[in-house]
C-alpha cells in the first residue's frame, strides 16, 4: 500500500514538471514568433565590419561572424589559461604560506587573502586596468629592448603584451590565487596532526615531509575546491568587457548590437561555456581519480 | 554527454524562463494610456541628452523628447519612468517590451529600421550629428592620416565602431581600437593616454569635453566620419505608436516655424478658438480638424505638448544653448528656412 502511495505521488510530481516545462516552452515560441525573433543564424557567415585590437589568427573586418566569435573564443581561452597557470602557481605558494610556521609569511599572506578574498573582482579588474596601467608614466620601466612597461602595455624580448590583456591576466590570477591559497591551507590543515609527527619522528626533513607525507593526504580535499575555483574562473574572464578586452563576451556584444540577434549569441555563448567548463571538471575529475587510485608520492 | 545534454536542457529552460508572458496584440499606445505611464529609454551618461542632475532628476534634450511623448500621449509630462541603458540593451529592451521608446541618441539606419534587421520603427531625427575625432592638442595629430597605427578609444556595439572601421580601411590607414562597453570608459581611456585619439558623435565629444579639466587642451578634428542623424525608436511592428511618436516630433518643430512657445501658446490658443478664418492654426492646435483623433491622440495634443516642453528650438536651447552646460551651435539642427535641416510636414 505504501509503496503504491509513493509511486502516486512520483507520477504527479512528473506531470507537474512536465506541464511547467510545457508553459515555458510556449511561452518562448510564441513570444519569438511575436516579436519576430525566430532563429535564425544565416548572419554567422556574412562580413563582420568590424576591427578587432587582438587576435592569435589573422582577422581583418571583412571575415565573417563567425570567425570573429572563434577569434574572441581564442583570446578568452588563452587569458583562461594562463591565468589558470599563473594563479595556481601564486595560490600555492601563499597557501604553502599560511599553512606553515613562520609568522611573518602566515600574517603577509593571511593579510593578501583577506584583502583580495573581501573587494568585488570588476572594483580590481578596474584598479589594475585604469589605476595599474593606464596611471603609468611613459617610460616607467625601460630595459633597452629586454623589458618595456608603459601604458601602452608590456614588451618583454620582443613579445608585446597590450595593457588591457595584461591587467586581465594580473586580475583574475591575483583574484583566483587568493582563493587557491584557502583550498590548499584547508587541504593541508586536514591532515591529523599526527602526520607531521610521525614524519618528524622519522627524521624527514620538513620540504621532503611536506611533499611526500602531508600534501598526497592533502591533495584529495584540495582537488574538489580547486576545481571550482578554475570554473569560476573562466566564468569571471568574460569581466574583460569592462576593460576593454576583446574576449568572446565583448564580440557577441558588439554582434548583437549589429545583428540584432541576441537570443542566437547568448545561446552560442552559453553552450561554448558549458562546453568549456565540463571539459575542466572532466579533466579534474580525471587528475582526481589518477590521484586516489595510484596514491602517488611527489618527490 | 549526460551532463552536457542535461546542461542543455538547463540552458534552454532558463532562456524560456526568461521571456515574459505579454501576448495581446494591442498597439503599445493603448498600453501606455491603461498604464498611465510611459517607459522611456534613455542613456543618463551623456551631458546635455540625457543626464542625472544633482537633484536626482534626468535632463538633456533626449529627455525632452520623453517629456513631450508623455505630454503628447498621456496629457502629463511628469508620468514617466526613465530606463538607463547601455547601448548594447537599447534595442533587445524594445523588441521585448521592457521599455515603450528609446530616446538615446541612436543613429538611425536601414538595418535598424528594417525587420530583417533590429525591426525598429525610427521617428524624425531630433539630432543631426555626424562622428568625429577628438585628440589632445600636443599630439599635434590634424587629420585621420596623422592617425596611422594609432590606437582609438571606441564605444562597443555602437554604429562608431564600424564607421571608424569603414573609414581607416577605406582609406589603406591601420589602426588599433581599443573598445570599451561603456562612453565614460572611453573617455577615461583617451585621458589616461591609452589612446591617441577618441571617437564618438561630435556632440558626445563636446559634451564630454565640457566636463575636462581644462578642456582647451582638446581638439575635435574636422574630419567628419559619418552622417548621424538621431531619432527617437520604438518597436517597428507597431504603426499605431510610431505615427503618434512622429507626429509629437512634428509638433515640435512646427511649433517652432510657427514661433509658437511654452509662453505664448495659451494666447495664440485663445486666438485660434476666437478667429475662425485662422484655419491651419486651428487645425494645428486641434480646435477643429480632429488630427489628433487619426493618430489615436486627444486633438489638442500639440497644445498638452507645447506646454511641457515648449518647441524644438527652446527644447535646444535649454539643453545644447549658449548658455548651457554643454554649448554646441546648432548650424545643421536649424530649421530649414534658417539654413539647417528641420523640416516639419504640413497638419492637414
Amino acid at each position: 500500500m505504501k509503496s503504491y502511495k509513493n509511486i502516486f505521488f512520483q507520477i504527479i510530481i512528473i506531470l507537474l514538471c512536465i506541464l511547467f516545462f510545457g508553459f515555458l516552452i510556449n511561452n518562448l515560441i510564441i513570444n519569438l514568433i511575436r516579436t519576430d525573433l525566430g532563429f535564425n543564424f544565416s548572419w554567422l557567415l556574412k562580413p563582420s565590419s568590424f576591427a578587432l585590437a587582438e587576435h592569435v589568427l589573422p582577422y581583418s573586418p571583412s571575415d565573417s561572424y563567425a570567425w570573429a566569435l572563434l577569434i574572441g573564443w581564442l583570446n578568452s581561452l588563452k587569458v583562461i589559461f594562463i591565468s589558470l597557470f599563473l594563479s595556481t602557481i601564486l595560490g600555492t605558494i601563499i597557501g604553502l604560506s599560511s599553512a606553515g610556521n613562520n609568522i611573518l609569511l602566515k600574517i603577509t599572506s593571511a593579510f593578501y587573502v583577506t584583502i583580495i578574498r573581501q573587494t568585488p573582482l570588476l572594483l580590481q579588474l578596474m584598479f589594475w586596468y585604469f589605476v595599474g596601467f593606464l596611471g603609468l608614466k611613459n617610460n616607467f620601466i625601460y630595459f633597452s629592448n629586454i623589458l618595456k612597461i608603459n601604458n601602452q602595455g608590456i614588451e618583454f624580448f620582443g613579445l608585446t603584451l597590450t595593457s588591457e590583456f595584461s591587467a586581465l591576466i594580473i586580475g583574475l590570477s591575483v583574484f583566483t590565487s587568493a582563493f587557491i591559497a584557502e583550498v590548499i591551507r584547508g587541504g593541508i590543515i586536514s591532515v591529523p596532526k599526527g602526520q607531521w609527527e610521525s614524519f618528524r619522528s622519522l627524521g624527514l626533513s620538513e620540504r621532503n615531509g611536506l611533499l611526500r607525507v602531508i600534501m598526497p593526504q592533502a591533495l584529495p580535499a584540495i582537488i574538489p575546491g580547486l576545481t571550482s575555483q578554475y570554473l569560476n574562473l573562466a566564468k569571471n574572464s568574460t569581466l574583460a568587457i569592462a576593460i576593454g578586452y576583446s574576449d568572446i563576451y565583448a564580440i557577441n556584444d558588439t554582434i548583437i548590437n549589429q545583428t540584432g540577434r541576441a537570443i542566437e549569441c547568448f545561446i552560442i555563448l552559453l553552450l561554448t561555456f558549458l562546453i568549456l567548463n565540463l571539459l575542466i571538471t572532466n579533466l579534474m575529475e580525471t587528475i582526481n581519480k589518477f590521484i586516489n587510485k595510484k596514491k602517488i608520492y611527489l618527490s | 554527454m549526460y551532463k552536457l545534454l542535461s546542461g542543455i536542457a538547463f540552458l534552454s529552460l532558463l532562456i524560456t524562463g526568461c521571456s515574459n508572458s505579454y501576448q495581446k496584440e494591442t498597439s503599445r499606445l493603448d498600453l501606455i494610456k491603461e498604464r498611465g505611464e510611459l517607459i522611456c529609454g534613455v542613456s543618463g551618461k551623456i551631458p546635455g541628452f540625457s543626464f542625472l542632475g544633482i537633484d536626482g532628476k534626468y535632463r538633456g534634450l533626449d529627455v525632452d523628447i520623453c517629456k513631450s511623448f508623455a505630454a503628447g500621449i498621456l496629457g502629463d509630462s511628469y508620468k514617466i519612468q526613465y530606463r538607463p541603458l547601455t547601448a548594447a540593451e537599447r534595442f533587445t529592451a524594445i523588441k521585448t517590451g521592457e521599455i515603450d521608446i528609446l530616446s538615446r541618441n541612436t543613429t538611425f539606419t536601414l538595418s535598424r529600421d528594417s525587420s530583417g534587421g533590429n525591426g525598429l520603427s525610427f521617428a524624425p531625427v531630433v539630432f543631426y550629428d555626424g562622428q568625429g575625432l577628438m585628440v589632445k592638442k600636443e599630439s599635434n595629430i590634424s587629420s585621420i592620416e596623422d592617425l596611422k597605427n594609432k590606437s582609438i578609444c571606441v564605444g562597443s556595439g555602437t554604429t562608431t565602431e564600424q564607421n571608424i572601421n569603414d573609414v581607416f580601411e577605406s582609406n589603406s590607414l591601420p589602426y588599433t581600437p581599443i573598445k570599451y562597453q561603456d562612453l565614460n570608459q572611453v573617455i577615461a581611456g583617451y585621458l589616461q593616454g591609452r589612446c591617441s585619439a577618441m571617437t564618438s558623435d561630435r556632440s558626445q565629444l563636446a559634451a564630454a569635453r565640457s566636463g575636462f579639466k581644462i578642456p582647451e587642451n582638446h581638439i575635435i578634428l574636422r574630419n567628419v566620419l559619418s552622417k548621424e542623424p538621431l531619432s527617437p525608436a520604438s518597436d517597428g511592428a507597431d504603426n499605431k505608436l510610431a505615427d503618434a511618436l512622429r507626429w509629437i516630433i512634428f509638433t515640435l518643430i512646427t511649433a517652432e516655424e510657427e514661433g509658437i512657445t511654452k509662453e505664448n501658446i495659451d494666447e495664440r490658443l485663445k486666438l485660434a478658438k476666437n478667429n475662425p478664418q485662422l484655419k491651419s492654426l486651428r487645425r494645428f492646435l486641434g480646435v477643429d480638424g480632429g488630427l489628433g483623433e487619426k493618430i489615436g491622440l486627444r486633438n489638442d495634443f500639440t497644445v498638452n505638448v507645447i506646454k511641457a516642453t515648449g518647441n524644438y528650438g527652446e527644447i535646444y536651447k535649454r539643453n545644447l544653448g549658449e548658455d548651457s552646460d554643454v554649448p554646441i551651435p546648432r548650424e545643421l539642427n536649424q530649421l530649414f528656412k534658417n539654413g539647417g535641416l528641420h523640416f516639419s510636414p504640413p497638419f492637414n
